[in-house]
């Protein structure tokens, strides 16, 4: 059991929670995740940790379905009932020289560990920040303090740009010289960047979303065509090369259980009703 | 005299058990274990004993059975083996003890699994009287918690060392609980076979995955030996195309999702699996016909694939019985060569059929397929199931440690590996093989490591 310690809206439907599991927060590195099994009959999930303190790991989600919004429920002092990790590769120590961060939706949780990794290996980084709107529009201030330059882009033009990611990202790629392109948010948005960059030859990472049980390597639910072959996300990624994902199978994976999502998220409604 | 026959098993009715997931075989009544034991020879050179792993003395518990003394049969077996429900459910004992019993030449020899079982499930839930030397305080780490590990961890806690058991998931038992399905091994009976553990005093800590939450060499400072058992958990992929469209599983998705996540009692539990109609299962070992098993429950109508014939099919003759009896079909000299599917969804397995060519170098006939016999079989669901490799985690972050090509870890005959007092044992050293080889290989191991300590 894994304490909830403290609890912060940060924007509608989503929480900033810290959670007590100092070993985790010990061993953890930037670009790792945790598998959550939110209650004893519960599915497992994966988060992205977004910051550690000595005793905490700290984690953002979006309330999508049932568990998320049962986490979103959960109190200050409630107890999760299991978390393991941190998992998946830990991003690269590595100074690439211009990166662009691309972080769309809720992608900025996974966008600031990772632009603060970046940062501190002494890259120069230009952040493109997408959201729906202006109040889905996610740790801006935070970012701001890493990159030399921050693009807020906004599907309804309600803040910053009124576009996509991919529009301030053409623009970039036509006047700079960018060493690595980091996207991080929707597959659609991951496969819109890597389409992009394709042809141009700039390195480009995503960081994969699929669809996970045991974040161990074992069950082979992550797993995603990739070069010639497959491979698991959960223990060779979550961040990877755009270029070699076989975005034709991850797309459809990712909606596998919509059904059943529904049937769960529809019996919880009622319960709450 | 002429010799009886094996008192059989009382069994769930087929039609039944295929609603359900209770357990298929249920196990003999005092009446009948007595009946069944008294068959037993009690030879004077009882050649049953060598055909076990970890060399149960079977006269003596089943002699203990034939004079009614239950309790002392069961810690005469408990000498050997501290988890008799589970092996005398699980074991091959048809290849094993079975095997080697006198009556085998005439096709019946004694049912020394099911006694087991009985001896067991008679007496498991009473208090436990197990001598254990004077705790020493000295901290054993065991990494995994299938067999293996469970095994070495109770050995040493018998022996009086403080033995922390590290497991990935978040529930203990390896294979056991993630696996094999309840209807072949009920997770109470996992679970309280563990627990029993516990009251030895072993402490149990779930998710945390070695390599990551903690290294090895972390381990190494806190801990004077450490067991690997970490077993040969990741799954093989076919690699032909169309493997990952949606509907096609790996077994151990699927079973993982049903064992140990429960999604078959969806959505009182919340992990979802899908519940296919026609479904194909590829491979036939124990795993495949776990995984067609579990289909069929969940209400599919269900066919293995399977490249050779029935007589090289690895599973146990037993899994294949019952899979026939539930209504389970078998294409045999069937191999898939592609996944065709429509919408991101996977239609249908197109397959070429096989025939079996001479002998290879273990004396399997090598399957050859006839070209121009594809076909295709249609179905909205597949489970691959053609066996596991050893997952990679340890090895990434402790490269230090020897492994085979095959990534299997290399130990010496005492079971310790090339970095000094780091044992290892069970699927993790040798590959996939059975619940008693690796529980044999702990008990072996935690004799070398209570030496390695000793000596040190
Ligand atoms: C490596 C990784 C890191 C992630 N980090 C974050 C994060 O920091 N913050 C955040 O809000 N979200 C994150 N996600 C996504 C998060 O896991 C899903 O939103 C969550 O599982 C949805 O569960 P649900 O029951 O609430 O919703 P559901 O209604 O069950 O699912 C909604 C959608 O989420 C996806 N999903 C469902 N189950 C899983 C699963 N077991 N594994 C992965 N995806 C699933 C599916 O695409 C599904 O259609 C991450 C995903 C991955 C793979
Ligand atoms: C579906 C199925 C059915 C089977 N049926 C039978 C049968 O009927 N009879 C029989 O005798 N055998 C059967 N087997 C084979 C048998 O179960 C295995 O040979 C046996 O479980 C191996 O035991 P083990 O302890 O080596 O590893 P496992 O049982 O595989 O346990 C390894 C454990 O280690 C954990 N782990 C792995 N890496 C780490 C890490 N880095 N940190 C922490 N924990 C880790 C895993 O999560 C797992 O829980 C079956 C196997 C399967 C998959
Ligand atoms: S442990 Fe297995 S092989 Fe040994 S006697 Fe029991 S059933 Fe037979
Ligand atoms: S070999 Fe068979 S008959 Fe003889 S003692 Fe063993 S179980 Fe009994
Ligand atoms: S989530 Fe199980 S293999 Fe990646
Ligand atoms: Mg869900």
């Amino acid at each position: 059991m894994y304490e909830l310690v403290d609890k912060e809206l940060v924007a509608p439907d989503i929480w900033k929670i810290k959670v007590r599991a100092p070993h985790i927060a010990k061993a953890y590195k930037p670009g790792n995740f945790v598998i959550v099994l939110p209650h004893e009959r519960g599915e497992r999930i994966p988060l992205t940790v977004f910051d550690t303190d000595e005793e905490n790991i700290h984690i953002v989600f979006q309330e999508v379905g049932k568990s998320t919004k049962l986490l979103g429920k959960m109190k200050v002092g409630d107890q999760i009932q299991d978390i393991m990790g941190p998992t998946g590769h830990a991003f690269p120590s590595q100074k690439f020289g211009n990166v662009v961060l691309i972080a769309g939706g809720v992608g900025a949780a996974t966008a600031v560990p990772l632009g603060k990794h970046l940062h501190a290996c002494g890259n120069n980084i230009t952040i493109i920040l997408g959201a729906r709107s202006k109040n889905l529009v996610l740790f801006e201030k935070e970012l701001q303090d890493i990159s030399e330059k921050l693009i807020i882009t906004t599907d309804d033009g309600s803040y910053g740009v009124k576009g996509f990611v991919t529009d301030a990202l053409k623009e970039i790629l036509s006047n700079e010289v960018v060493d690595l392109v980091l996207a991080i948010g929707p597959a659609v948005m991951m496969k819109a960047v890597s389409d992009l960059t394709r042809p141009l030859k700039v390195k480009t990472l995503v960081s994969l979303n699929s669809i996970m049980v045991c974040g161990t390597g074992m069950c082979g639910a992550c797993r995603v065509g990739y070069k010639d072959g497959t491979v698991l996300t959960c223990i060779e990624g979550p961040e990877l090369d755009g270029h070699m994902v076989d975005w034709n199978t991850l797309l459809p994976r990712l909606s596998m259980y919509k059904e059943e999502e529904a049937i769960s998220l529809s019996l919880l409604d009622n319960e709450s009703r | 005299m002429p010799l009886k026959d094996r008192i059989p098993m009382p069994e769930q009715d087929p039609k039944l058990r295929i609603t359900n997931f209770d357990e298929v075989a249920l196990g003999y009544t005092e009446e009948q274990a007595l009946m069944e034991a008294s068959r037993c020879l009690q030879c004077p050179n009882p050649t049953c004993i060598q055909g076990c792993p970890v060399n149960i003395d079977i006269k003596a518990f089943i002699g203990l059975i034939q004079e009614g003394k239950f309790t002392e049969g069961y810690y005469k077996i408990k000498e050997k083996n501290n988890f008799p429900a589970m092996t005398g459910r699980v074991c091959p004992q048809e290849t094993q003890c079975e095997a080697s019993c006198v009556l085998a030449k005439m096709g019946k020899p004694i049912a020394i699994g099911r006694l087991e079982r009985f001896l067991a499930d008679h007496e498991m839930y009473k208090p436990q009287q197990i001598e254990t030397e004077k705790k020493n305080h000295i901290p054993v780490a065991c990494v995994g918690t299938g067999p293996a590990s469970l095994a070495a961890a109770a050995n040493l806690a018998k022996k009086g060392y403080e033995v922390h058991l590290f497991e990935a998931l978040h529930l203990p038992g390896g294979v056991l609980s993630y696996g094999i399905p309840e209807f072949r091994l009920p997770k109470k009976i996992v679970n309280h076979e563990i627990m029993l553990l516990s009251d030895l005093g072993v402490f149990i800590h779930t998710d945390v995955i070695v390599g990551k939450t903690y290294t090895l060499q972390q381990l190494r400072r806190e801990f004077k030996s450490i067991f690997l058992g970490t077993g040969a958990g990741a799954p093989l992929l076919l690699g032909v195309p169309g493997e990952n469209l949606n509907g096609i599983f790996t077994a151990n998705e699927f079973l993982i999702r049903v064992n140990l996540m429960k999604a078959y009692r969806f959505p009182e539990f919340d992990t979802p699996i899908k519940k296919g109609k026609e479904v194909v299962v590829v491979g036939a070992g124990n795993v495949a016909m776990d995984a067609a098993r579990t289909a069929r429950r969940l209400g599919a109508n269900v066919t293995i694939v399977y490249r050779r014939s029935r007589a090289e099919m690895p599973s146990r003759a037993e899994e294949v019985q019952h899979a026939e009896e539930e209504g389970i079909h078998m294409k045999l000299l069937t191999n898939p060569v592609a996944f065709h599917g429509k919408d991101g969804w996977v239609q249908s397995v197109e397959v070429v059929s096989m025939q079996l060519g001479s002998p290879d170098e273990r004396g399997r006939r090598k399957p050859i397929p006839i070209e121009g016999s594809n076909y295709e079989i249609y179905c909205d669901q597949v489970i691959v199931a053609i066996g596991t490799t050893p997952n990679p985690i340890l090895k990434y972050s402790t490269p230090e440690l020897l492994l085979t090509p095959h990534g299997n870890i290399v130990v010496d005959e005492q079971y310790q590996t090339n970095i000094p007092g780091v044992f290892a044992g069970g699927d993790i050293v040798t590959g996939s093989a059975t619940v008693i080889e690796a529980l044999g290989a702990g008990k072996k191991a935690a004799i070398y490591i209570d030496k390695f300590i000793k000596g040190a």
